[in-house]
């Protein structure tokens, strides 16, 4: 695998929208192509290496590309965007959209990242070492097609709308998340071993979260139905499982009605 | 102002029988003229083909339900938008694509005049607007009139007279073209959450059949002496087994002639056909089947019908229509978004994203009912080309369409390759039968040009290129005396026109857009009829007491009208 | 010499009632009947002392001089084509002449296009994008509805004549009754003026209405054993007792307002409301409306649907797609994060309605800033260049979306303010000036420079020649 490494050296006095940087765009080309690969400022386009130093280079192909990221890269976006393979270390803060719509690949961030993290994931990983905001492993809005495979995990807390309108995949936050987990969700699993405050599995159709710390207020659509031993992210323990939305549509398969689980920690 | 000469192409004019011969078309000051002078600029045709601009007979183009569609997808423009060319305005959208994006594909398809398929009256104002906002392209709207509570109150008493003076001020109100019906009384039975399935039901309260409705509005149609006959969309659309309820809609028509003075030989227009020729009663292939060819037995027969296909393009696409309760249905059977916007005494309309996806049995099954609908038309000059846009696929799809009834081997091809069901396809519909079937490029100008502007009693305006018409003509990179092997051509011809003038101007040069800000018409009927103080009364009554909004403030004022390009028909004369 | 105008609609609030009369007498308002105690005042207001006849520009010392419309027209003109991300916020009192106006003028800026949904009723578009919107026009609620519903909403205050007109007293055609033949139902976390009108009133705990409506959700889909005794501190008893109303009714309307889309939650909670309608619509005829605000910020959604396809927080500075995500394309996130290098408020007050946190990154904040909008407001107060424009409804006419999205065409009852221009004209004006300054070289480059002296405020000829 080769490396390009990319430190940022100017900061841009709005925001970067950056979702050419990946290992799929890098792929093939010369420290030079990369450095002319477009970074845009608002209605203003500029070359990558107007705002960074670029060393190293890139592999053949995005499954033989790894992308280090220095500096301060808290006001980038879309870094990671649609990628289908290859690696992206992102040693800072981070914006919004990492990883977005990504198919393949493994993104870390060592830092914090915004809203829309993952949004509509299909595949590979994508881990953030510390928080996430709002709409992590997401659906773009309108879209009934949320996050449909790959795994996307949060070390720290996230904010709201973990997984609407997941579909597949797996997304595990280590911390506290806010409100709107799972909600719309048709597949899938979600484990946050924080706290929630509410609305876990609302209008949920089918898929499993687990909750191993305290929800707040509990959708009165889910109902007690035993308990059970399950092995969550490699730690096996005693959860109480609730079936539910009982106030959303539900598929039926040989004849019996599928909900979704809930499994909070005894 | 600039002329022009489209040189030594192969024209094609169903209008003037012209089928290919090479000859070269002349436009001065905005008309197609005998002659021009030597300075006239010169468009090479040599080896292409030439036909009038295109006319498209019902398509969701300008108006409130195609701008809720637009509104309630914002993943209808996510990656699927192309990117802005420098200088046009912004195109947005793949299903529903906003007014630029419109008028421009419409342009590059060489059309150069869009029906709005439906009107509700009441919000009129907003289809004006966005035809004002859609360049290139003339268009005109048909008001929605067959759940209006005034005309079923006239019909329940055969008042014709009177229900002829309320379509008539309606029109004028809404600057309207033609009488539209959609779901004859299951709209306004969609109030109340209920429908109209067979011609027969009656409608709650107002105690009055489709039946009874389609043939007052066939009347009140005739005896107004419209341009266009009364467009139809019948009961019971898009269910299993819905045939006999098109079969029964259809046979209404019996007994009567057309009255006008534009040409027009029909007395219903029935559209998107395919959504009205299902057999069976479950959507899976142990029970569906395709009717298509009990419905064309039919409607080969009458001569005083006309007919477009709604073919399906098997995209993701959106579904708005007015037939209100068949939409609650579809997001029943989907489970997609779902939005619905009843009007008050009028119409109602309901959209809901819909995936016509090959790797379905029934997708593959619409989409050949669709072309066995042009393929079984004995008369093309009465069956047009639509996907009923957006419903069955999205507009800028028609090429793909004539691709696959200009090409047997095209079709054969999706069947074999492209249907994961082809052969269920195959066993439950008439696409095997017609596996040899191919329409001409004369035939294909028939269906999209001449046959539509005769229906629509517009032959004077468009779809021809005789000498005085507005200079709408198109120049498509397929030679007919060469005609390409590979199918493909087809689609990428017709769907990126070589030239393409709109009312004398050039529009498009070399496949691109040049110019769109040329003048474009918003073309309506302007009917007059006798004085008639009862309707006058019942509209202030019903003002009064039932619509949310002043009579004083209902018709469109003329400054919100664009460019309005009316036609007279005067029945007191 | 008195003139009474009659059948004129007023521009206050979504209700948009089109049976005003205004009585004018030597150009200027003298009485109007029919309005509400607001709409009312809008009218009077127009003709009072003190209205703005001319731009304004700020100067050094804080004080305000007035300048020419070329000089105002120049200046926007310019600050649009030199900023990295303008944004252009508001349209909440303008006619959709001008939203298509400005939506032209920020494609070719490269702006980001927004109007007061943004913190209004954008909440309702996000769920609308999720889930749909299963709606009707008002007169459907007139004529029909035998059980209405206001969720969140306060009408008796926002809307006034909305219960008389729509929702609770009118005697339609199948409901001749009036309110004796409604049930009228109020969900709130206060007992408001409007549950005053209410024959059942449930006292939702504030935050919570996301988990009362997956009861009644619960009630629908056959689990109302399940339904816990208390949900958002509503007893189960009042959940059943409603949800028997709602399933006896003939057709039952849901009016919502910001209730539900300001409480925790936002669009979701709105999200599920349209889902409670899907499923009675199994038992009943059920349909839902969202109670907008002015009458008219149904407009710039409407427009800028067929326009770019988005009603809402539109970013047009990518140039070759216009591109939409609230949360991100917002106003007041944009303007939080430091995003936007420009600001136009346009119709609406920011200022004064926006948090102030976001607000203070805006004005006054070394970004340059334009108010466009009749009154010195808020926001007027610290910008740039403040430019009057015509009230529409009084002034100007053009055509306006109720709330239910029925086209409204309003009209002029007396002249523009000392020939005032109207925001169709002015954002023409701007159009025309930015090709004109373009040409001339003027390039976007980000860069503003604030000092400009006095002697500098010239003639649009002047400075360019």
């Amino acid at each position: 695998m080769n490396t390009v490494t990319i430190t940022m050296v100017k900061q841009p006095q709005l925001f970067l929208e950056a979702d050419l940087v990946t290992p799929d765009q890098f792929a093939g080309k010369s420290i030079e192509a990369i450095g002319a690969i477009d970074i845009s400022e608002g209605k203003i386009k500029y070359p990558l290496a107007s705002f960074a130093k670029i060393e190293g280079a890139s592999g053949a192909t995005a499954a033989e590309t790894k992308i280090v990221l220095n500096g301060d890269w808290t006001r980038v976006k879309r870094v990671g965007q649609k990628m289908t393979a290859g690696e992206i270390i992102i040693n800072s803060n981070v914006d919004m959209y990492t990883g977005g719509w990504m198919i393949g690949g493994k993104i870390t961030v060592n830092g914090n990242a915004d809203s829309f993290t993952g949004i509509a994931m299909a595949g590979g990983e994508l881990t953030i070492n510390g928080n996430c905001l709002n709409h992590v492993g997401s659906a773009y809005r309108g879209d009934w097609r949320g996050m449909t495979g790959g795994v996307l995990r949060v070390t720290g807390n996230v904010g709201n709308d973990i997984g609407t309108f997941m579909r597949g995949g797996t997304i595990i936050v280590g911390g506290d998340a806010f409100i709107h987990v799972h909600t719309h969700g048709e597949g899938g699993t979600i484990i946050v071993k924080g706290n929630v405050e509410g609305r876990v599995g609302g209008q949920s159709v089918k898929g499993d979260v687990f909750v191993n710390g305290k929800i707040d207020f509990m959708m009165p659509g889910y109902k007690y139905v035993d308990d059970v031993e399950k092995e969550v992210d490699g730690v096996k323990a005693v959860y109480a499982h609730y079936i539910g939305d009982l106030g959303e549509r539900h598929p039926t398969s040989k004849g019996v009605q599928i909900f979704t689980n809930l499994y909070l920690k005894k | 102002m600039t002329e022009y000469i489209i040189k030594n192409g192969c024209v094609i004019d169903p209008t003037q029988g012209i089928k290919g011969q090479k000859m070269d078309i002349c436009i001065k000051d905005g008309k197609i003229v005998d002659k021009v002078s030597k300075s006239a600029k010169v468009i090479d045709a040599t080896g292409k083909t030439v036909m009038a601009g295109g006319v498209d007979i019902h398509s969701h183009v300008a108006g409130p339900k195609v701008d809720a569609g637009r509104l309630f997808r914002p993943e209808d423009k996510l990656f699927k938008s192309p990117n802005r060319k420098s200088n046009l305005r912004m195109e947005m959208g793949y299903s529903v694509p906003s007014v630029s994006k419109t008028g421009y594909d419409y342009a590059r398809l060489g059309y150069g005049f869009v029906m709005e398929a439906a009107m509700p009256p009441l919000e009129a104002a907003h289809v004006h607007e966005e035809i004002r906002d859609t360049p290139i392209i003339d268009e005109a709207a048909m008001p929605v009139v067959g759940n209006n509570w005034f005309l079923l109150e006239y019909f329940k008493n055969h008042e014709i007279e009177n229900a002829g003076a309320y379509a008539s001020w309606i029109l004028n109100a809404t600057r309207g073209y033609a009488l539209k019906c959609v779901n004859p009384g299951g709209t306004e039975a969609w109030g109340w959450g209920l429908n109209c399935i067979t011609i027969h039901d009656k409608v709650p309260y107002f105690d009055i059949t489709p039946a009874e409705i389609v043939k007052g509005l066939i009347e009140t149609n005739e005896y107004l002496k419209l341009p266009h006959s009364l467009h139809l969309h019948s009961n019971n659309l898009g269910n299993p087994g819905n045939y006999t309820t098109t079969l029964d809609t259809l046979k209404l028509i019996e007994g009567y002639k057309p009255n006008n003075d534009f040409g027009r030989e029909q007395v219903l227009h029935h559209t998107h056909l395919q959504f009205h020729c299902y057999g069976g009663d479950s959507f899976k292939s142990s029970s569906f089947e395709s009717k298509s060819k009990e419905v064309m037995d039919y409607v080969n027969k009458q001569k005083n019908l006309t007919i477009d296909t709604g073919n399906v393009t098997l995209d993701e696409t959106t579904t708005m229509t007015a037939d209100g309760p068949f939409e609650y249905h579809l997001t029943h059977l989907n489970h997609l978004k779902w939005t619905n916007v009843d009007i008050e005494l009028e119409t109602a309309a309901g959209i809901v994203p819909f995936i016509y996806d090959p790797k379905t049995y029934i997708a593959g099954a619409q989409w050949a009912i669709g072309l066995e609908i042009s393929l079984f038309a004995k008369d093309k000059e009465r069956c047009f080309i639509t996907t009923d846009h957006p419903n069955a696929g999205p507009f800028w799809r028609y090429p793909r369409i004539y691709k696959w009834l200009l090409s047997a081997k095209a079709r054969n091809d999706l069947i074999d390759n492209g249907l994961k069901y082809g052969d269920k396809v195959r066993d439950t519909t008439y696409i095997g039968e017609l596996s040899d079937k191919e329409i001409s490029l004369y035939e294909l100008a028939q269906m999209t040009r001449s046959g539509v502007a005769k229906s629509l009693g517009l032959s004077n305006l468009y779809g021809s290129l005789k000498t005085g018409m507005n200079a709408n003509v198109a120049v498509y990179d397929i030679d007919p005396e060469n005609l390409p092997s590979d199918p493909e051509q087809y689609e990428t011809a017709f769907g990126n026109v070589f030239a393409f003038f709109k009312d004398g101007v050039l529009c498009i040069e070399d496949h691109e857009i040049v110019n769109y800000s040329m003048p474009k018409k918003t073309v309506w009927v302007n009917s007059i009829v006798p004085e008639n103080k009862q309707v006058e009364r019942d509209i202030r009554d019903k003002f009064l007491h039932s619509y949310t909004v002043d009579l004083e403030n209902y018709a469109v004022q003329e400054e919100h009208v664009h460019n309005p390009y009316a036609i007279k028909v005067d029945i007191t004369e | 010499m008195q003139e009474v105008i009659k059948h004129v609609a007023c521009p206050y609030c979504g209700s948009c009632c089109d049976d005003l009369e205004v009585t004018i007498d030597d150009g200027k308002i003298v009485e109007v009947k029919n309005a509400c105690i607001i709409g009312n005042e809008i009218y009077h207001h127009a003709s009072r002392e003190g209205r703005v006849g001319s731009p304004r520009r700020r100067q050094p010392d804080g004080t305000y001089k007035d300048i020419t419309y070329d000089e105002a027209i120049d200046f926007t003109a310019k600050m649009l084509i030199k900023a990295k991300k303008p944004l252009i916020f508001g349209f909440g009192s303008t006619n959709c002449e001008g939203m298509a106006a400005a939506g032209r003028v920020a494609e070719d800026a490269g702006a980001v296009l927004d109007n007061c949904a943004s913190i209004c009723h954008g909440s309702s578009f996000l769920a609308i994008f999720d889930t749909g919107y299963p709606s009707c026009t008002l007169g459907e609620v007139k004529n029909r509805a035998d059980v209405v519903i206001y969720w969140g909403s306060n009408p008796a205050h926002a809307h006034p004549r909305h219960m008389s007109r729509y929702g609770v007293f009118p005697r339609g055609f199948f409901t001749g009754k009036g309110a004796r033949g409604r049930k009228v139902i109020v969900v709130d976390p206060r007992y408001t003026d409007t549950a005053r009108c209410a024959n059942h009133f449930l006292q939702v705990q504030q935050g919570h209405d996301y988990e009362l409506f997956d009861a009644f959700r619960m009630v629908m889909h056959g689990y109302a054993a399940d339904v816990p005794a208390v949900v958002a501190g509503v007893s189960k008893e009042k959940i059943l007792e409603a949800c028997d109303i709602i399933k006896a009714g003939r057709y039952v309307h849901i009016f919502f307002g910001m209730g539900l889309c300001h409480s925790d939650g936002r669009n979701h909670n709105v999200d599920i409301a349209i889902n409670l309608v899907r499923d009675i619509n199994e038992y009943t005829k059920c349909t839902i409306m969202a109670m907008r605000g002015h009458y008219n910020i149904a407009g710039p959604g409407v427009v800028w649907a067929w326009q770019f396809g988005f009603p809402y927080c539109i970013d047009l500075s990518k140039g070759s797609v216009a591109h939409m995500n609230p949360g991100e394309t917002s106003s007041v996130d944009l303007a939080n994060r430091g995003e936007v290098d420009a600001f136009i408020n346009i119709g609406t007050d920011a200022g004064a309605h926006f948090p102030i946190r976001a607000f203070e990154k805006l004005g006054g904040s070394g970004i340059p800033m334009v108010t466009i909008d009749p009154s010195v407001n808020m926001a007027a107060t610290v910008s740039d260049v403040h430019i009057p424009v015509a009230i529409v409804g009084v002034e100007t006419g053009g055509i306006c979306y109720r709330m239910d999205n029925v086209p409204i065409q309003y009209r002029a009852v007396i002249k523009p303010y000392n020939g005032i221009l109207t925001d169709e004209q002015l954002f023409d004006k701007i159009y025309e000036r930015m090709q004109e300054l373009k040409a001339a070289g003027v390039e976007s480059d980000g860069k503003w420079d604030y000092a400009t002296p006095l002697a500098d405020v010239r003639p649009v000829k002047e400075v360019y020649e």
